[in-house]
């Protein structure tokens, strides 16, 4: 018994090892010196000295991060709530049809989601284009002239947040389906036998027992929408980046552009906590729904 | 009793539901202008350069494969697909063997660290990824990897759904079948690659292809590891072939199309295992 146990632990070692060594030097590592090299003034590459909360002070009155803080802000409401409101409604004409008509249509709302992020740039960049773009057949009319969508600050935000929708809500629009799926027909067919509208069997039967699948797209979205990078840069390239910067871009730019390695940190730090915050309340919201 | 008109799904009572009819239209319609601009895409990617720009017919009115003919030879877009089949390969497979070794020993061994490896696992998935792009660069530059296929691969080999998604499937089976085999003498490798594993292959095709696609289409990290062209994935390079061509829209559409049809076809033929391993991951069962 005893030598079966020390070879099960041998082999438990042996099966645990390269997922552990690549979770460690990949994940923990770099996590843990983040955190130190916030606290330096150390450039990309190279070693800094060490600062203390110097970062930290300069963060709480740089500009240009509240600015990151208020767009990543921005972004996230222009995006969580439409989105999912869009999945929903999607969901629910999607899930009245059946056979190959269900499929088609299925897939020609979640096919963008399969999409990389520069295809899905350089197909709206074509889109939206300020000379040629269809879009401007649309904004036109009640503009009065061709708009350069992401070259006019008040648009970026929103143009971005659209396409963001565009590309990612398949994901939402597929759980909501299986949400759907799940409610037994039989609760409908009760429904119509006692006389229920239309109005009545979606605020009464659907609504409430699609309610915990809303939450779970909801907190699903915001984690994932407060890491917005991609679209933002591609669109801003060429810009005036400062005045549509998000905070993985700003990340980005202190490092990679600026070489300033510990203040990106001290960003990424920031990030993390905000995302980590979310991420709690994601998860007691996610245990909520388990308990019942 | 009741007017079958009212019913949600009026086909079953075999009447003809103009308002059903209506809704379907409907549902069509919005799934036409949500569609259509890909399919925009797809038609300017087929006419003239000179046509792109000047016409609005909904098809192109000299269907021509020039574009494609163009980029192929005139860009690095060959080299680009064989980096992101190089990497995305890479991912899918480590990943999916890192996962499916440490969700068993997880799920079925004793061994000491066994759940604060677990609660790991269950709390990283709060951390968020890009916040850890510097530091990335750090250790991959410290390990002079940047530029390469291994330090490209690295860094998107984070993956805790997956191993959380093997352990709910391997808690699922029945202790019996690992008493009976380890009573005839098998070892634990054989136990989860030739018991475990198969009882359900769709879970690791599920897996596989989302890894896959979710691979191809990462743009942070392949943006910043591969700075030379020549390591370029797909998704990083096909911008670049946008500075080189300027407004050349025809070429660059039929650049977009190249890029994303390998992934979408990957949807498309594995539709089911897509919206399966979705599902899965998001702790729904589809």
């Amino acid at each position: 018994m005893l030598k079966n146990s020390a070879t099960e632990r041998l082999a438990a070692v042996a099966l645990v090892a390269p997922f552990v060594i690549i979770y460690c030097w990949m994940f923990v590592y770099p996590t843990v010196r983040m955190a130190q090299l916030s606290l330096t003034d150390a450039p990309l590459i190279g070693a800094g000295h060490w600062t203390g909360l110097d970062n930290y002070r300069r963060l709480f009155s740089d500009k240009v991060f509240w600015t990151a803080v208020w767009n990543t802000s921005y972004f996230v409401l222009l995006t969580v709530v439409p989105g999912t409101a869009a999945a929903l409604g999607i969901a629910l004409m999607v899930s009245r049809l059946s056979g190959w008509l269900q499929s088609l249509i299925l897939t020609m709302f979640f096919l963008p989601y399969v999409l990389p992020v520069t295809v899905v740039y350089l197909i709206w960049q074509w889109l939206g284009n300020v000379q040629f773009g269809v879009l401007q057949f649309i904004v036109v009319p009640f503009v009065g002239h061709p708009v350069n969508m992401w070259r006019t600050i008040p648009w970026f935000m929103p143009w971005v947040a659209l396409i963001t929708i565009w590309w990612t809500n398949g994901f939402s629009i597929l759980l909501f389906l299986a949400g759907l799926r799940n409610i037994p027909s039989e609760i409908y067919e009760a429904a119509v036998l006692d006389g229920a509208t239309r109005r009545q069997i979606f605020t009464r039967v659907t609504w409430p027992l699609i309610w915990p699948v809303t939450v779970l797209c909801l907190t699903i979205q915001l984690i994932l929408q407060l890491k917005i990078f991609d679209q933002v840069y591609l669109f801003a390239l060429g810009g005036r980046t400062a005045a549509t910067m998000v905070l993985v871009q700003y990340i980005y730019e202190q490092a990679f552009q600026r070489n300033a390695g510990g203040y990106a940190a001290t960003i990424a730090v920031a990030l993390f906590v905000i995302v980590v915050g979310f991420s709690v309340l994601q998860y007691q919201v996610l245990r909520m729904r388990g308990a019942r | 009793m009741i007017a079958p008109a009212i019913a949600p799904q009026g086909r079953r009572w075999g009447t003809i539901n103009l308002g059903g009819a209506l809704l379907t239209a409907l549902t069509l319609i919005c799934a036409c202008v949500w569609f259509f601009p890909i399919y925009w895409a797809l038609v300017t990617s087929f006419r003239t350069d000179d046509e792109s720009i000047k016409s609005f017919s909904l098809l192109p009115e000299h269907p021509t494969l020039d574009s494609y003919l163009y980029i192929i030879a005139h860009s690095k877009l060959p080299i680009f697909y064989l980096n992101s089949t190089i990497v995305s390969l890479a991912v899918t497979a480590i990943t999916l063997v890192m996962s499916i070794c440490a969700a068993y020993a997880i799920s079925q061994l004793e061994f000491p660290g066994r759940r604060l490896l677990w609660w790991t696992i269950l709390a990283s998935f709060m951390i968020p990824v890009p916040a850890l792009i510097v530091n990335h660069f750090i250790i991959i530059a410290s390990v002079n990897l940047i530029n390469t296929y291994a330090g490209i691969v690295l860094p998107l080999l984070i993956a805790p759904v997956t191993v959380i998604v093997y352990k709910q499937f391997f808690d699922s089976l029945p202790r019996e079948f690992r008493e009976a085999a380890v009573m005839d003498g098998a070892n634990e490798f054989q136990l989860l690659f030739r018991v475990f594993l198969p009882m359900n292959w769709g879970i690791t095709a599920a897996l596989g292809i989302i890894t896959f696609i979710g691979a191809w289409n990462n743009f942070l990290w392949p943006f910043l590891a591969a700075q030379d062209e020549t390591m370029m994935t797909v998704t990083v390079g096909i911008r670049a072939v946008q500075d080189t061509f300027g407004v050349a829209y025809a070429r660059l559409l039929a650049g977009a199309v190249l890029a994303g049809l390998p992934v979408s076809l990957a949807y498309l033929l594995f539709q089911r295992r897509v919206t399966q391993a979705l599902t899965l991951s998001a702790g729904i069962k589809g």
